[in-house]
């Protein structure tokens, strides 16, 4: 079997050294047609991997800015097919990025695990991140995913004990999404106290690769995670941005914002 | 106690197909914790003492049996209410929110958070926490705040801070979602005190086991009173609870027929209802999969109801899983009806009922016309003093 783009990723930037920038859109917002633009102005600005967040009615484990995206997406008409349609837009226009899903478990057991999983992998998405979905819970879907070669991401808490970060780290694939601090997703300015011992204790039960989200937007965050991680999540603090810009700006704004990310996640 | 040994759920927390934990990760351990000491307590004779101190002394445990012979004499049946509108604080909830209350402080967790509809399980938990010296924040959607103005005031006047949720529907399942938010952030030293047989494993069973004492004590009363076991027992259902408490005490009795009754809101064939048993799907809402009201794509929809207590798009596993091995049978009533059962019980019998337990009363009416001779008890779950400003007077 061929590595998957994800793996491919990971292997890169460890040759180069450097944290991988991974952002978060949320598929139809602020519309479908400037979700794609979004989407293509965040990768051409030197995203390492595009999450595609299909906006869920019910956002248990977002914060106000997630939150706001999704209900506007959902008003805009966003729908889970949408998020497949971009991706392969995306294939398309020769993007060769790893893209990976993120939704709730509502939209991906109504259309059934195994339709899910092969309509991702039908439309060149690599990965699927479901917050509210535990391993414990996941037997369905694992074998769907791996039947398709759909990486199944599953998330690491801070307060998770030994034997949860192991079964973590069994159920795994493609990378493990360290969730920064206790809490939803949204901007923080610092990082939680304590994230550099949480990584470790993740790094001595799993030899997956190890992003972090959940809080991150800050160049500074994302260098002082440097040497800890392998890459790192930025979602509200990219939504932040565009919803205080016009749109005529985006290009702007998104290019210095992931650029300043970016010498962050590969200096010093 | 001995209601506190049922054999469901599983030790997966599953209902047949139904409840599981669909969860953050960040809260798997907080409930794996909550699970192993209630298994402590519950077997514990100093916390059943405890339990059944506050149950008799501060909620007014056991509540009457009371026949409401004029309501009967209406519809030419045999009517009994279960009177739980008087209970401490006016509602079933308390039953509930006491229990909890008494884990959480067992647990060393000082600050407690809860959800609220109506208003009755915020006020029912801001009461114990006022009792016990306890911190309690209740988060409420905003249209609920609106609409049971009365509550809100109560639950401040208990030292609560009431926090007004403004997202999606601003009802019940808006501040279920809030709540969640707080918990995952805060869950080192809250604890969630949910107030219906909704959410993640083990909340189901929690709630159910604190509320079955509704049902084990109508049982024995309806055997004193009337000598016999009624034909059905009848009660509304939103989350569930105050059903599952009454029906508990006769899941056993092949012969009595359990009725649950969900909110026809304008009607089901109109989308703006809230019965999610009769009209709804399985899918996955707040940490469990239940029958849900979404649309195609897996999108919860918004419901309606005149009663903020039944406002709700699913149901507790439990009763998704009764209703699949036909135990029970459920239905709607509509606004409509709910609010004339409402006129009819404070006419005929001087109680004015919650507007979610009119629900219950509305449909044991049009059972009593349907088969004379029958001997109904309904589960009289709350007081309708909150709802004074939703039913108008003639």
């Amino acid at each position: 079997m061929t590595p998957g783009r994800i793996d491919e990723l990971f292997c890169r930037l460890k040759t180069q050294n450097r944290l991988g920038l991974f952002t978060y859109v949320t598929v139809g917002y602020p519309d479908l047609t400037a979700g794609w633009e979004l989407a293509r102005l965040v990768l051409d600005a030197g995203a390492d991997l595009l999450e595609l967040g299909i906006p869920f009615s019910d956002p248990l484990a977002d914060g106000a800015t997630i939150q706001r995206a999704s209900y506007h997406a959902l008003r805009a008409g966003g729908r889970p097919e949408h998020a497949l349609e971009l991706a392969a837009r995306l294939r398309a226009a020769g993007y060769g990025q790893p893209l990976v899903v993120m939704t709730y478990f509502n939209p991906v057991v109504t259309q059934g695990e195994d339709r899910f999983c092969a309509e991702l992998a039908a439309a060149g998405i690599d990965g699927l991140i479901v917050p509210d979905l535990p391993p414990d819970e996941a037997g369905p879907i694992l074998e769907a995913a791996r039947r398709r070669r759909v990486d199944l991401i599953f998330l690491a808490a801070p307060n998770s004990p030994e034997d949860r970060l192991r079964k973590v780290a069994a159920a795994a694939s493609g990378f493990i999404y360290c969730v920064s601090l206790t809490g939803v997703t949204g901007a923080r300015d610092t990082l939680a106290p304590g994230l550099d011992r949480f990584l470790r204790r993740v790094r001595a039960v799993s030899g997956l690769p190890l992003a972090v989200g959940f809080g991150i937007s800050r160049p500074e965050q994302v260098r002082a995670l440097r040497g800890l991680a392998d890459a790192v999540v930025v979602g509200s603090g990219l939504i932040d941005r565009v919803e205080a810009t016009p749109p005529e700006q985006w290009p702007a704004e998104i290019r210095a914002y992931i650029a300043g990310l970016r010498a962050a996640a590969a200096d010093g | 106690m001995a209601h506190l040994t049922e054999k469901l759920p599983d030790e997966r927390g599953r209902f047949g197909r139904f409840g599981g934990r669909y969860v953050p990760e960040t809260l798997i351990p907080a409930l794996m914790e909550l699970e192993a000491a209630y298994e402590w307590f519950r077997a514990d004779p100093g916390f059943r003492q405890e339990l059944d101190y506050y149950q008799r002394h501060y909620v007014g445990r056991p509540t009457p049996l009371y026949q409401a012979a004029r309501l009967g004499e209406l519809v030419g049946a045999t009517i009994y209410l279960k009177r739980e509108d008087l209970a401490h604080t006016g509602a079933h909830k308390i039953n509930n929110a006491l229990g909890q209350a008494l884990l959480a402080r067992r647990l060393g967790k000082r600050r407690i958070i809860a959800e609220t509809g109506a208003g009755q399980h915020g006020v029912a938990t801001a009461t114990v926490c006022a009792m016990l010296g306890l911190q309690c924040v209740v988060y409420m959607g905003a249209e609920d705040v609106r609409r049971q103005a009365l509550n809100v005031r109560r639950m401040r006047l208990l030292g609560a801070e009431v926090r007004a949720v403004a997202t999606g529907s601003q009802t019940l399942k808006d501040a279920i979602n809030e709540a969640i938010r707080d918990w995952v952030t805060n869950v080192h030293d809250t604890y969630y005190l949910i107030g219906s047989v909704v959410g993640p494993h083990p909340y189901p069973r929690i709630v159910r086991d604190f509320q079955a004492v509704i049902g084990q004590e109508a049982r024995q009363q309806v055997l004193d009173q009337a000598g016999r076991l009624p034909d059905y027992v009848v009660a509304c259902v939103g989350g569930g609870s105050n059903a599952l408490g009454i029906f508990h005490g006769f899941l056993a009795d092949p012969a009595v027929r359990l009725v649950g009754v969900e909110a026809a809101g304008q009607g089901t064939e109109t989308g703006a209802h809230a019965a999610s048993l009769v009209a709804g799907r399985p899918g996955v809402l707040h940490g469990a999969y239940t029958y849900l009201l979404q649309d195609e794509a897996g999108q919860v929809r918004e419901t309606h109801s005149v009663a903020p207590g039944l406002d709700y798009p699913a149901v507790g596993p439990e009763h998704s899983f009764l209703k699949e091995t036909g135990r029970v049978t459920y239905v709607a009533v509509d606004d409509a009806a709910a609010l004339a059962a409402f006129r009819t019980l404070a006419r005929t019998e001087g109680i004015l009922p919650a507007l979610e337990a009119a629900h219950a009363i509305a449909y044991a009416l049009e059972l009593g016309r349907q088969e004379p001779g029958r001997l109904i008890l309904i589960n009289l779950s709350g007081r309708g003093d909150k709802d004074l400003d939703l039913v108008p007077v003639e």
